[in-house]
């Protein structure tokens, strides 16, 4: 085996710092706009007025939320828009202690699917949930939207500051 | 090849510089829809596999195969994204019709080039990052410097390169999906601004959003369902080195190669006198008369002063990009090549209104991957 045995040095985050390690970096400029579309933007609009909007299948039946201008079950066009509650109950949630950036956190972020009242089962929403003890939080549980003051909505899914228990 | 494939359904959507009025989904959902149609078809329940044509970076979603099967009625069934030229997926679809286990496939490819906002960025990320990318230039710079070597090598003139922009954007006219459309002569390209020397800016394509969608059918299947037929005669892709310091700047071997093959599968042996007209790529001017000699379709250095008589117009003795190209109809991304093919469909079912061929019964369509990329697909098509 010796003569498999080089001499060696560890590389240390000075190296890497100081160049004597030589790498390559770059910094993507990637930004897009995208269209919203007919129902992506009928959704928006609908946010920025305080309203959940949701479309419906006359095929099955069903009223998706978020809407779309077709049903990928039936694959025919939706017919109609139909305005919804702001209101639901939790299908699945998490309690998360790594933020995005990954920053340990002992407050958990509490994400959460909401199934919402008038659309059809298992449709739902993703948000977040607030002003609630995590422990308390479990499937099933009713829900309600805090919508931010009119002034500051934009048309975006953060128009619902989150959601807190009913 | 070893199993008949034909093209039985059609559909397309958009072919415009903006298209704020549908998401890519809608976009997708409105091409899908009439291809069904056309082909008499339920995806739900008629389309064995489908195949979508996307690049993350221009989508602005990773992993965006993920995002394609509701809009195309693929549920819960074999979906597949290829990351290439829109010919690359058309060959994909046509192999896996061949292995016997798929008799109906879907192919769609789009553009929503408009809502990258940082398109010339995005088109750099492309580029090596060690050798080429630091030097921070336009990536068009790699067409002037192609375009140059082109010309010197083919002994073709500026005013030749510039005949292809005049054709394509007065064809596209005639074109109710081109929307580039529009009366200029060769003089007006060449005095354009200048983009990359010796490029103008007429020679380069301008970008549009739109989606083809393309459904294939094994032979007996694709008699049952159409009495328009349109038949997959070959298929052929290729790559060249991607070393921007020593690839053979002048010639487009990628194409010749890929030539070579679709040409074998098709059983042709002599493609001027056997193909009737041809879609080919032309994101920049010199590109269709690159592509054409590298295709064979005339000799080496022949294209330019053919192009320049006329020989490649719609009433001319081959025509080239009657659809008005992709200078005629904008850029589509990574769909480019399905609109070639698109228009070859077309003219082989009597279907192009004023800009069709009298004598169209063999089609070659070739697409090519942009800068600063050596790849290439070719595809032979007949009625
Ligand atoms: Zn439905």
């Amino acid at each position: 085996m010796k003569e498999y045995v080089y001499d060696s040095v560890y590389l240390r985050s000075k190296d890497f710092e100081e160049g004597n390690v030589l790498f390559e970096t770059w910094d993507p400029n990637a930004r897009y706009a995208w269209d919203a579309g007919v129902a992506i933007g009928r959704y928006l609009q609908g946010l920025k007025a305080g309203q959940l909007i949701g479309r419906h299948c006359p095929e099955c039946d069903r009223v998706l939320i978020p809407p779309r201008m077709f049903c990928e079950t039936c694959f025919r066009p939706t017919d109609r828009w139909v305005e919804l509650e702001d209101t639901g109950a939790i299908i699945t949630f998490s309690r998360c202690y790594v933020t995005w950036d990954m920053i340990r956190i002992t407050d958990p972020q509490i994400p959460a699917v909401i199934e919402i009242d008038g659309a059809s089962p298992g449709m739902g929403i993703m948000h977040m949930l607030s002003e609630v003890d995590p422990d308390e939080v479990q499937i099933g549980m009713r829900v309600q939207a805090v919508w931010k003051p009119a002034a500051e909505r934009i048309g975006a899914i953060t128009d619902i500051a989150y959601f807190k228990p009913l | 090849m070893i199993r008949e494939v034909a093209i039985v359904g059609v559909g397309w959507s958009g072919f415009r510089p903006i298209t704020p009025d549908l998401s890519y989904k809608e976009l997708m959902y409105e091409a899908a829809v009439q291809a069904y149609e056309e082909a008499g078809i339920d995806p739900r329940r008629d389309v064995d596999s489908f195949v979508t044509v996307a690049e993350d970076y221009n989508e602005g979603t990773s992993i965006f195969d993920e995002y394609v099967p509701d809009q195309l009625g693929a549920l819960h069934r074999p979906v597949q994204t290829i990351s290439g030229e829109g010919i690359h997926g058309l060959a994909a679809a046509v192999m896996q019709i061949l292995t016997g286990q798929f008799d109906v496939v879907v192919v769609e490819g789009h553009s929503k080039a408009s809502n990258i906002l940082t398109l010339p960025y995005i088109l750099a990320f492309a580029f090596d990052p060690v050798f080429n990318r630091p030097l921070a230039v336009h990536p068009y710079y790699v067409a002037g410097m192609e375009m140059l070597r082109y010309q010197v090598e083919s002994g073709t003139s500026h005013y030749e390169c510039a005949c292809v922009a005049a054709k394509n954007r007065n064809n596209a006219l005639l074109n109710p999906l081109a929307g580039y459309g529009a009366a200029i002569s060769a003089a007006d390209v060449m005095a354009s601004e200048p983009v990359a020397e010796p490029l103008t800016r007429l020679e380069c394509a301008g970008h549009s959003d739109g989606c083809i969608t393309l459904v294939l059918a094994a032979g007996e299947t694709a008699r049952a369902l159409t009495d328009t037929p349109v038949w997959v005669r070959g298929i052929g892709w290729a790559n060249d080195t991607p070393w921007l310091e020593s690839r053979p700047w002048g010639e487009a071997r990628y194409a010749q190669a890929a030539a070579e093959m679709v040409y074998r599968t098709a059983g042709i042996k002599s493609p001027r006198a056997e193909i009737d007209f041809a879609e080919i790529d032309d994101t920049f001017a010199y590109k269709e008369l690159q592509h054409l000699e590298a295709l064979n379709l005339c000799p080496p250095g022949a294209a330019g002063e053919w192009t320049a008589a006329g020989g490649t117009e719609i009433g001319g003795e081959f025509p080239v990009n009657p659809s008005g190209g992709a200078l005629g109809q904008g850029h589509l991304l990574d769909a480019t090549g399905l609109a070639r093919v698109l228009e070859v469909v077309l003219q082989l079912r009597g279907q192009a209104g004023q800009r069709q061929i009298e004598t169209a019964e063999v089609g070659l369509a070739f697409g090519w991957r942009g800068v600063p990329t050596t790849g290439g697909a070719a595809v032979i098509l007949s009625n």
